[in-house]
């Protein structure tokens, strides 16, 4: 067996969960804060991601256009709040996973006739080289836009904990995510609670959709990472941070691994199911996940 | 006036057990049926049974599965399309290999295939529940395709993977045409109905909504949780696999993974969701609803270029589209979460008291 190549192999699929992970925080937000499985981030990231690149392209400063896609995906998740969760507060939640289904279907045509269908590129800055140094001494090949990736990554979980930890705020969308009636009846604002959560949703769907739209160009496939993310969820567990990065590194490796190694055995295209199938052989063990919450039912 | 039961007494259990227990249904239902099988085929055009009704049917007898599935037994499912393509490849193979079988005993077999796929991705569902189980039935929906497309023995080692579907043949006589495919669908769909509503009505049934409402308690009452949850996946799935042969065979006229992705399965949920989740009757007004939106949209967009002189291009219609689409259906569930199926119910209390509702 090849070393190197066996642990560059491996390092590239922790770096690929990595991004895998950034797209699961969203969802890990908002059904932390409410229990909405929220099908349209993967909408959110696209849309976030094609207004970023369609600010910039019109020769918009790199920052500017930033905190402006922040103020836009600030607004969509107050919109979102007011014109579809507050009118279907005490549904079954599988009536607001339809909602947000629905809502895929309009961010996704929202997004198109406002800045077009075609597929556009975005940079950076950081290229997507692997390391010179590393790949002489070791002979391994890391991308640097990956490690870069990651970092970004790193510090966005860092500053959601210390948000989520240390905050007034973050205090109040602990409180509502473990009981939407004891925090009201302690003086919450549930509906400001949401509109915050859907708007660090949007946040982080931003993040995602630089990462992203940086690595495969910014088109409607994007959209698609949203699927990629499921199986990390449901790894992790619905309501855990830690949940979603772990959950990201295990399929992220485990999927790459298993295209180089088992992949040419079943003639290849593996990727579309297999980390599904982890996911699913996962939860045969621990049906909430590795960190999600335990709901203790003798049936 | 005339939506009334008074006077009707029932002096039997039969009487009092039957389908439709007011006279008045039963002879709408009986002109529905007459319109569906004899007038419908007179007057409408190739286009309308070809484009519009064949697939309507068939969607519907999805959505049937599927909300025997999700809406009676309460397991949520993103995999049907899965389930329809292995009915579709399933129906393909059984009459290439076995021809001397006949269609019908096809369709049944590639059900029951359907079925034991559904079976097996059902087998989750005993430790895993709620979102869990979704997100674990989009591993079938990718699996199976991955499967279908890969091993070469399903499609016959087709070099397009794309088959023409056979001919459907019963007796000598080749349904070829759109009305006669039009009725051959509508018949096994007609069929599959009933057992439908008559099954959901049975022990069964009953069993299957326990578990749904509450499963600690169906558990205590004495209902099997595992044996009913699979005979849900069963039934569901097999539903789905004859709805699968029947698009392949009577509406599309080929077999091919492609018809068969994820974005059928959340058409297929749509319309259970639009029409009313636990309603056999919801199946069929959701899928008419989700078949013609479009038609409607695009006739509308037409109407409205041709008043103003605004040509609207493709790319702008279809994306506008998706969002009246998605507008829609967030607007319906705020409206009416129960989906078409309680508007109609609520029409007919309305109906009984009309016109002194005091």
């Amino acid at each position: 067996m090849n070393w190197a190549f066996f642990f560059e192999v491996l390092i590239g699929g922790l770096l690929a969960g990595v991004m895998y992970s950034l797209v699961a925080l969203g969802f890990v937000l908002i059904y932390k804060a409410s229990g909405v499985f929220n099908f349209a981030q993967g909408s959110m990231v696209f849309f976030a991601a094609l207004t970023f690149v369609s600010l910039t392209e019109r020769g918009m400063n790199l920052w500017v256009a930033m905190a402006v896609t922040l103020g836009v995906m600030v607004v969509l998740g107050i919109v979102i709040e007011r014109v579809v969760l507050r009118p279907l507060v005490n549904q079954p939640p599988i009536t607001l996973f339809m909602a947000t289904i629905g809502l895929t279907f309009v961010l996704e045509g929202l997004s198109q006739i406002v800045w077009g269908s075609q597929p556009h590129g975005l940079e950076l800055g950081i290229p997507d080289v692997p390391m010179e140094w590393l790949s002489k001494s070791a002979n391994i090949n890391i991308s640097q836009f990956d490690l870069f990736a990651a970092g970004v990554s790193g510090v966005l979980v860092a500053v959601l904990a210390v948000f989520f930890q240390k905050t007034r705020i973050g205090r109040a969308l602990r409180a509502v995510a473990d009981d939407h009636q004891a925090a009201l009846a302690v003086g919450i604002p549930l509906q400001h609670i949401w509109a915050i959560v859907w708007a660090v949703a949007g946040f982080v769907a931003l993040v995602a959709g630089l990462m992203w739209g940086a690595r495969n160009g910014v088109q409607y496939s994007l959209t698609f990472v949203a699927l990629k993310a499921l199986p990390v969820l449901i790894l992790g567990g619905f309501e855990s941070i830690p949940g979603a990065i772990l959950g990201g590194l295990i399929i992220g490796a485990s999927e790459k691994l298993a295209e180089v190694y088992i992949g040419p055995y079943f003639g290849g295209g593996i990727e579309s199911w297999f980390a599904y199938v982890i996911a699913l052989l996962f939860l045969l063990v621990r049906p909430e996940g590795l960190f999600g919450e335990k709901r203790i039912d003798r049936v | 006036m005339l939506y009334r039961e008074a006077g009707q007494f029932k002096t039997t259990y039969a009487e009092d057990q039957q389908i439709f227990p007011i006279r008045q249904d039963r002879i709408a239902m009986a002109l529905l049926l007459v319109v569906a099988f004899v007038v419908v085929p007179m007057i409408a055009n190739q286009y309308w049974l070809a484009a519009i009704l064949t697939p309507f049917l068939i969607l519907a007898l999805a959505a049937l599965g599927l909300n025997i599935l999700t809406g009676y037994a309460g397991q949520l499912s993103l995999g049907t399309a899965a389930f329809m393509a292995v009915g579709a490849f399933m129906t393909y193979n059984f009459v290439l290999r076995m021809p001397w079988l006949g269609i019908i005993p096809s369709l049944v077999l590639a059900g029951l295939c359907a079925a034991g796929v559904g079976i097996a991705f059902g087998l989750p569902s005993l430790r895993i529940k709620g979102f869990y189980l979704a997100v674990a039935t989009l591993a079938c929906q990718f699996f199976v395709l991955w499967v279908l497309q890969r091993v070469g023995w399903f499609s016959n080692h087709s070099t397009s993977g794309v088959i023409t579907a056979q001919k459907i043949v019963i007796l000598g006589y080749e349904f070829v045409s759109p009305a006669s495919k039009y009725l051959f669908t509508l018949a096994v769909v007609a069929v599959m109905a009933l057992a439908a509503k008559n099954l959901m009505r049975s022990q069964t049934g009953r069993a299957f909504m326990a578990v749904r409402d509450m499963d600690v308690a169906a558990s205590v009452i004495g209902i099997r949780m595992m044996g009913t949850k699979l005979l849900a996946f069963g039934i569901s799935s097999f539903y789905c696999g004859v709805a699968g042969a029947l698009y392949a065979f009577c509406y599309l006229g080929t077999v091919e993974p492609e018809a068969f992705s994820l974005d059928l399965s959340f058409r297929v949920l749509f319309m259970i969701i639009i029409g009313g989740v636990g309603s056999i009757l919801g199946s069929f007004l959701g899928a008419a609803f989700i078949t013609l939106l479009p038609i409607i949209l695009s006739v509308l967009s037409g109407a409205f270029s041709h008043v103003t002189g605004i040509e609207i291009s493709y790319a702008v219609l279809s994306n506008f589209e998706l969002i009246v689409f998605g507008g829609l259906i967030i607007f319906f569930l705020i409206v009416e979460p129960q989906g078409l199926a309680r508007l109609w119910q609520i029409t007919k209390e309305k109906l009984r008291l009309w016109p002194f509702p005091h």
